[in-house]
C-alpha cells in the first residue's frame, strides 16, 4: 500500500472540498472496498477523507412518504430498519444476499454504490485493463468471462457492476443526493448514477470529482411481493451470476431490475407491460442487442428463469 | 500543494476532543511513511499506539499489543480469521485502519475469555471439537459470539423467511450467518453444534 496523509472532518462541505481541492484524494467510509484495492496498489490516494465524521447515519422519513437513507447508514442498519423490512422488502433483501455479516457492518449506503468491479483482470495487474489503466487493452474480451457483463459493455470493457444492494435501489427509483466541494447540492436519479464504458471505462459514475453523497431517497412505498433472487456458485457469500430485483403482483404485473449482467443495474421500464405474459417475453425486449461472450451467454437463459422463479413466487 | 496545512500527528488530547483527527508528514505522495496517534481501548484497557496510517487493526494488535490471536488469513476480508467484535459488532479487522477507530472498544479473542476462564463459545468450541488446525478459530469464535447477539437482536439474514417476526438461531440461520468464517478443515458442522449448545443455554 502507498503512504497516504489522513484527515477526519466533521461536515459534509467541509469533507467535499477536502476532496475536490486534491486530485489524488479519496473519500473513505467503511473501507471495505477502498482498502482492498489499497493492499493491491489498484488504488493509490496519498490522502484520505474519512466521512464516518459526519453524522449521515440515519434513515428518516421524507414529507413524500419516502425514506431518506443517510450515506453513512451500515447495511446492517438499513436491511434490519423496520420501515425498510415492511415497505421495501426488496431492498433488505437485497442487502442481506450480499456480502457476509461482518462486511455489512462496516459497509455504507454510499460505498455500496460505489463499489467497484469484481472482474478478476481488473483486480490482477499484471494483465491489461482498461477501467484500471486507461488505454491498456481489455484482458476480458478474449479472457475468461463467464462472470462478466452480456449487456451494456463496450469494446472498451465487459465488466460488470457487481453490487446487490443498488439492483434493489433501481426497482425502487432512488435519488442519489450530494454536495460538491462549493457546497452545492444536486440529486441524480438511480437510473443515471451508474454509467456505461463506452470508450471511458474508467468512470464509472457520473459523480464529479470531491463530489460526496449525502443520501439516497426512496418515494413512497410500491405494494406488491417483494423479491429479490440471486444466483451465484455457492448458497452464501458469492456475487451474483445473476439477480432480480422485482415487485410483483399477483397477475404478474409490477417492476424488475436484473444484476450481474451489465455495467449497471439494468432495467427497462418499456418491457414491464409485458410481465402478466410471463418471464420471456420480458427478457426477450430487456436483452435484445445483448452480447453476450462464449462464456457468458448462459447468463441470459439464467436471467430468463430467475424471473420466471420470481413471478412463480409472486403469484404462490 | 493547495491542500490546507494538517497538524503533523494529531495529539491524543486532540483526538479524544471533537477536534478532527488528522495525520501529515512533509511528504505525502512519495512513499515516506506518514504516522498519527490513536488511541484505543481493547479488551478493557486503554492503549495509546503512534501507527503508520497504513496499519490495519488487524496489524494493530498483533504487530503493535503483541496480541496474536486474530489471525491473519487473506487480508482481504473474504476468510473471517481476523474477525474483532468492535463497538458491539464484529467486523473484519483487516479491512479497518486503525486511526480510524479513535476511541473505540475492541474485543479480541483473547478478551472474550482465557484458558482459566473461558467464555461459554470457547467452551463449547472446545467440547464439540469445533476445529482442526485452529487457525481460523479465534475468527469463528468472535463471529460466532456476535452472531447469536444479532439473532436476538432481531437482526435478519438472507435465510429468514419472514423479515418482520422473531428470529430464530436455527441450523440454516446460523450455517448462512458464519458464511463469512473459512475453514479449511471443514469443523463446520461441529461449529454449528457449538453455537447451537450455546443459544440454546442462553435461551
Ligand atoms: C469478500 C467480499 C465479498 C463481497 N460480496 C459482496 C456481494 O455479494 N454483494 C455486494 O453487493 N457487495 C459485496 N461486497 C462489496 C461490499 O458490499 C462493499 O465493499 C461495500 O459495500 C463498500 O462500502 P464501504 O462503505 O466499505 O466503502 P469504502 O470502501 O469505504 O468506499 C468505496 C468507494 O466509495 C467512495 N465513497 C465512500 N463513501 C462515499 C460518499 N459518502 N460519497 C462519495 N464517495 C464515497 C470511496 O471513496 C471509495 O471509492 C463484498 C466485499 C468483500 C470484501
Ligand atoms: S472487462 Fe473492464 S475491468 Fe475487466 S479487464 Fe476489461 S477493461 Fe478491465
Amino acid at each position: 500500500m502507498k503512504s497516504f496523509t489522513y484527515e477526519r472532518p466533521t461536515s459534509p462541505a467541509e469533507a467535499a472540498a477536502a476532496v475536490a481541492r486534491n486530485p489524488d484524494a479519496k473519500f473513505i467510509a467503511g473501507g471495505t472496498n477502498l482498502l482492498d484495492l489499497m493492499k493491491l496498489q489498484i488504488e493509490t490516494p496519498s490522502h484520505l477523507v474519512d466521512v464516518n465524521g459526519l453524522g449521515l447515519d440515519t434513515v428518516e422519513a421524507t414529507q413524500d412518504g419516502g425514506l431518506r437513507i443517510g450515506a453513512l447508514v451500515r447495511n446492517t442498519d438499513l436491511a434490519a430498519d423496520a420501515r425498510v423490512r415492511k415497505d421495501y422488502g426488496v431492498l433488505s433483501r437485497a442487502l442481506l444476499a450480499g456480502a457476509s455479516g461482518q462486511l455489512r457492518n462496516k459497509a455504507t449506503t454510499a460505498g455500496n454504490l460505489l463499489q467497484r468491479t469484481r472482474c478478476p483482470y481488473f483486480y490482477d495487474t499484471a494483465q491489461a485493463c482498461n477501467k484500471r489503466q486507461p488505454g491498456s487493452g481489455c484482458s476480458a474480451i478474449d479472457g475468461v468471462s463467464r462472470s462478466l457483463a452480456v449487456i451494456g459493455s463496450s469494446e472498451a470493457c465487459i465488466a460488470t457492476y457487481p453490487g446487490d444492494m443498488a439492483v434493489a435501489m433501481r426497482v425502487l427509483d432512488a435519488t442519489v443526493e450530494t454536495v460538491d466541494g462549493k457546497g452545492k447540492g444536486r440529486t441524480i436519479a438511480i437510473a443515471d448514477f451508474h454509467r456505461l464504458p463506452g470508450d471511458r471505462p474508467e468512470v464509472d459514475t457520473t459523480l464529479k470529482p470531491g463530489e460526496l453523497i449525502t443520501a439516497v431517497t426512496l418515494p413512497k412505498p410500491v405494494a406488491g411481493t417483494h423479491i429479490y433472487r440471486k444466483v451465484r456458485d455457492r448458497a452464501s457469500y458469492a456475487y451474483a451470476l445473476v439477480s432480480v430485483a422485482a415487485i410483483l403482483n399477483k397477475d404478474g404485473s409490477g417492476h424488475v431490475a436484473f444484476g450481474g449482467v451489465a455495467p449497471r443495474p439494468w432495467r427497462l421500464e418499456a418491457a414491464e407491460a409485458d410481465l402478466p405474459r410471463g418471464a420471456k417475453a420480458v427478457t426477450d425486449k430487456v436483452f435484445a442487442g445483448a452480447k453476450p461472450t462464449q462464456d457468458n451467454a448462459f447468463k441470459l437463459k439464467l436471467a430468463e428463469r430467475t424471473l420466471s422463479a420470481a413471478l412463480t413466487q409472486a403469484r404462490a | 500543494m493547495s491542500r490546507r496545512e494538517l497538524v503533523a500527528g494529531a495529539t491524543a488530547a486532540a483526538a479524544f476532543s471533537a477536534v478532527p483527527l488528522q495525520a501529515q508528514a512533509g511528504n505525502a505522495g512519495t512513499d515516506k511513511p506518514v504516522t498519527a496517534k490513536v488511541s484505543l481501548t481493547v479488551n478493557g484497557q486503554r492503549r495509546e499506539l503512534e501507527l503508520d496510517t497504513r496499519t490495519s487493526l488487524l496489524d494493530a494488535a498483533r504487530e503493535h499489543l503483541q496480541l496474536t490471536g486474530s489471525k491473519k488469513g487473506c487480508d482481504h476480508g473474504q476468510c473471517g480469521a481476523c474477525t474483532m467484535i468492535v463497538d458491539g459488532r464484529r467486523i473484519n479487522s483487516c479491512l479497518t485502519l486503525a486511526v480510524m477507530h479513535q476511541g473505540s472498544e475492541i474485543t479480541t479473542i483473547e478478551g472474550l475469555g482465557q484458558p482459566d476462564n473461558l467464555h461459554p463459545m470457547q467452551a463449547a468450541f472446545i467440547k464439540h471439537d469445533g476445529y482442526q488446525c485452529g487457525y481460523c478459530t479465534p475468527g469463528q469464535i468472535c463471529s460466532g459470539v456476535a452472531v447469536l447477539g444479532e439473532i436476538k437482536a432481531g437482526i435478519p439474514s438472507h435465510v429468514t423467511a419472514d423479515l418482520n417476526a422473531p428470529m430464530e438461531a436455527t441450523v440454516d440461520e446460523i450455517r448462512e450467518r458464519m458464511s463469512g468464517n473459512i475453514c479449511r478443515c471443514g469443523a463446520y458442522s461441529n461449529i454449528v453444534e457449538a453455537m447451537t449448545e450455546v443459544a440454546g443455554r442462553q435461551a
